[in-house]
């Protein structure tokens, strides 16, 4: 198959549906096992620090959901210059869907970040440069998640917030270094590429499954909901309804969440379950 | 292109006066505000006045913005402009400058009373001034892009202090870390070669982004 | 003189989950003019914004000369004078001149009447001569659309989008918006317009929108 060919459908969100439904219940349960897996092992089984005692093991949450924070944003810039660059429909969709997951994500890791603080640094919040960086993370979201909502039209709010979007991108290095400026009390970071991790074996190796678990979700929640947001926003097209015709035939004629008198000769049918 | 925008946005800033001193008298208000609060500790105002002026620099700048594409946006200036003026790097930047001069530039002519007014250190005013010379384009050049996303929305004020709070981050600690070491004695070199940096980096490619974001507006309108 | 100043090819559109149109085909030739008439909401001031390049969330393909839209907000500035309005856009557009959409333009553009006058003769052609220079916001709402139709006559462009000229002017300038129509389309142009009311113009031929969608 040409090069071209290929771009063009995986940009297709038709395309996408057909093929995606096997890779939800993957990601989903890789994700569900990694996370067990990862947990377990790390509340129960990993050596306790000498220094911080049992609760270090909350980096168990804390690291995956402050990987995951970070990494949305940035896929977040990739989806935006797909989708204004290269016009990719499916794009928008994927931004759609990111914003609540990482505004999630940053929140988890501030939340498990202060309780961690609180035995450790004796305080639940102190404005260094990474929890610093992190709340102006959260702050970005905040944004994108408050733009989208104030456009009504599902289409032009996901160009607007793409460029949104790339904006926080080149900003976030800039913010990062200048938030940084202020000494800085937080740990390194745990896992860099370039050296080896400083604690032992048995302390990083859960971690590393349930980071690995977490980007599992990450991927099983876009799957999903790009199929939702598929069906959401395609119902008028006519392989949609004739999706809903053929599988499902007992979900009735309803009117769609937008517009509920729609016109008498439109038979449309919600695309949520 | 630049200068025929430049001086179209001019006058309308001229027919209105009141309008774009708003801003200014804002401002003012809010400094005397944290004047009376601090109820005369004037050794502790002083401390907190470098915070207290970028701080209020900033705010001021996000209101003036509001308006910066709102009225074009009613009567449908900006379609003509998103369609027919070209090159758009050059209009668009022809519009900041206007709103630079009109805020930020005469804010930063107007700190020395500020700074009378909240106790600033003597020592830290020149490191202020140019510290609000170099930082107020990066704000105005980058509030051009959330204000060309949001014009036109509902709540668009708060929606844009939303946006542009983060964003507007480093060049509050910058100038704010700056002014500190200027009242310490200290040489604030390295603030303020951010502070111009940020603002040639958002030269460069700002403009690009707001003239992106204005067609998004303008075409969900 | 054949070759298309606008088309529409296989041209669909949904919004709100609703098929605004399905595989619209549309091309205008220098001459025509075409009026799109429809009940509110069926989709003419889109089509004339993806003309204009104003709204792009359609599949198919627009290709449009070089042209002037005149919108439903008319696109005057309140502070300026109609005069400055008219300069500062003459100024502003002036360097498309620079990049010409398409070759239509130039075998067209040279048979048009209108176009390359100046700004006051332009106003004085809208019967606007007397106030060049209060304050647009003075001005009544038919006032600001004549001189939104004024930029019309500033530079010679083949095709012209216009969206509801006929409101809010009385029938004096009903009148004039017709006859401007008429030559322009004359002379080699060609007009989309989406009105509620008939045109009288002789070469005006309807398509309705909404129907079966």
């Amino acid at each position: 198959m040409n090069f071209k060919a290929w771009w063009h459908r995986l940009g297709s969100p038709k395309w996408f549906y057909r093929v995606s439904g096997p890779w939800q219940s993957l990601f989903l349960s890789l994700a569900l096992a990694l996370l067990a897996i990862g947990t377990v092992w790390g509340l129960a089984f990993a050596p306790p620090d000498y220094q911080q005692g049992n609760s270090f093991r909350i980096i168990y949450v804390h690291v995956p959901a402050a990987m995951l924070a970070q990494s949305v944003y940035l896929l977040l810039g990739v989806a935006g210059a797909l989708l204004l660059v290269w016009r990719m429909k499916l794009a928008g969709l994927v931004l759609e869907t990111l914003v609540p997951f990482g505004m999630g994500a940053t929140a988890l890791a501030l939340f498990s970040g202060a309780i961690w603080g609180k035995p450790t640094w004796g305080a639940w919040w102190v404005f260094d440069g990474r929890t610093t960086a992190t709340l102006v993370l959260l702050f970005l979201y905040f944004g994108l998640h408050a733009l989208r909502r104030a456009i009504p039209d599902p289409a032009a709010a996901s160009r607007a917030c793409a460029l949104l979007a790339i904006v926080g991108v080149i900003n976030i290095p800039i913010i990062k270094y200048s938030v940084h400026w202020w000494t800085t009390l937080h740990q390194g970071a745990t896992f860099k590429l370039t050296t080896a991790p400083a604690m032992p074996a048995a302390m990083w190796a859960p971690l590393l499954v349930n980071v690995l678990g977490a980007y599992c979700l990450l991927a099983a929640n876009l799957v999903a909901k790009l199929r939702n947001a598929i069906l959401r926003r395609e119902r008028s097209s006519r392989w949609v309804r004739d999706l809903m015709d053929g599988s499902q035939p007992s979900i009735g004629p309803a009117p769609s969440p937008n517009r509920p008198s729609a016109a008498p000769s439109h038979s449309q049918r919600s695309a949520a379950p | 292109m630049f200068a025929v925008q430049f001086r179209r946005e001019w006058l309308c800033v001229l027919r209105s006066k009141d309008e774009a001193l708003n801003p200014l008298v804002f401002l003012f208000l809010a400094a005397s505000l944290f004047a009376i609060g601090f109820g005369g500790s004037s050794d502790r105002l002083g401390e907190a006045a470098p915070a207290i002026i970028w701080v209020l620099v900033l705010l001021a700048n996000l209101l003036s913005l509001e308006a910066l594409f709102r009225r074009d946006f009613e009567d449908g200036a900006l379609e003509q402009f998103v369609l027919f003026a070209q090159p758009q790097f050059a209009a668009v930047l022809g519009k900041v400058a206007v709103q630079w001069c009109a805020c930020g530039l005469a804010m930063t002519l107007l700190a020395p009373l500020l700074a009378l007014m909240l106790n600033l250190s003597a020592a830290a005013l020149p490191t202020l001034l140019l510290g609000l010379l170099l930082g107020t384009p990066a704000l105005s050049l980058i509030g051009a892009v959330g204000a060309a996303l949001t014009v036109g929305l509902g709540g668009g004020g708060v929606l844009l202090a939303l946006l542009l709070a983060p964003l507007h981050l480093p060049v509050l600690v910058f100038g704010v870390s700056a002014t500190l070491d200027g009242g310490a004695g200290l040489a604030a070199t390295a603030q303020l070669y951010w502070l111009a940096g940020i603002s040639v980096l958002a030269l460069t490619l700002t403009p690009f982004a707001t003239a992106a974001a204005l067609r998004i507006s303008v075409e969900r309108s | 003189m054949c070759s298309a100043l606008l088309t529409f090819a296989e041209v669909s559109c949904a919004r709100g989950g609703r098929q605004l149109f399905e595989r619209f085909n549309l091309t205008l030739k220098a001459g025509d003019c075409v009026a799109l008439r429809g009940a509110n909401g069926s989709g003419k001031s889109t089509l004339l914004r993806a003309a204009a390049g104003l709204f792009a969330d359609f599949n198919g393909a627009v290709d449009a000369a070089s042209f002037h839209y005149v919108g439903h907000k008319h696109g005057v500035s309140a502070l300026l004078s109609p005069k400055e309005n008219l300069l500062m856009h003459e100024r502003l557009a002036g360097s498309t001149r620079w990049w010409p959409a398409a070759a239509p333009e130039a075998a067209v553009g040279d048979a048009l009447p209108f176009g390359g006058v100046s700004a006051a003769q332009a106003l004085a052609q809208v019967g606007l001569g007397g106030a060049p220079d209060t304050a647009c916001s003075q001005l009544s709402e038919g006032q600001r659309r004549r001189v939104a139709l004024a930029r019309l006559l500033l530079e010679r462009r083949p095709l012209w989008l216009l969206d509801e000229p006929l409101t809010a002017l009385d029938a004096d300038g009903r009148r004039l918006v017709q006859e401007l129509i008429t030559a322009h389309c004359q002379a080699g142009g060609a007009v989309l317009c989406a009105t509620h009311q008939a045109l009288s113009c002789p070469s005006a031929t309807e398509v309705q929108l909404g129907g079966g969608a």
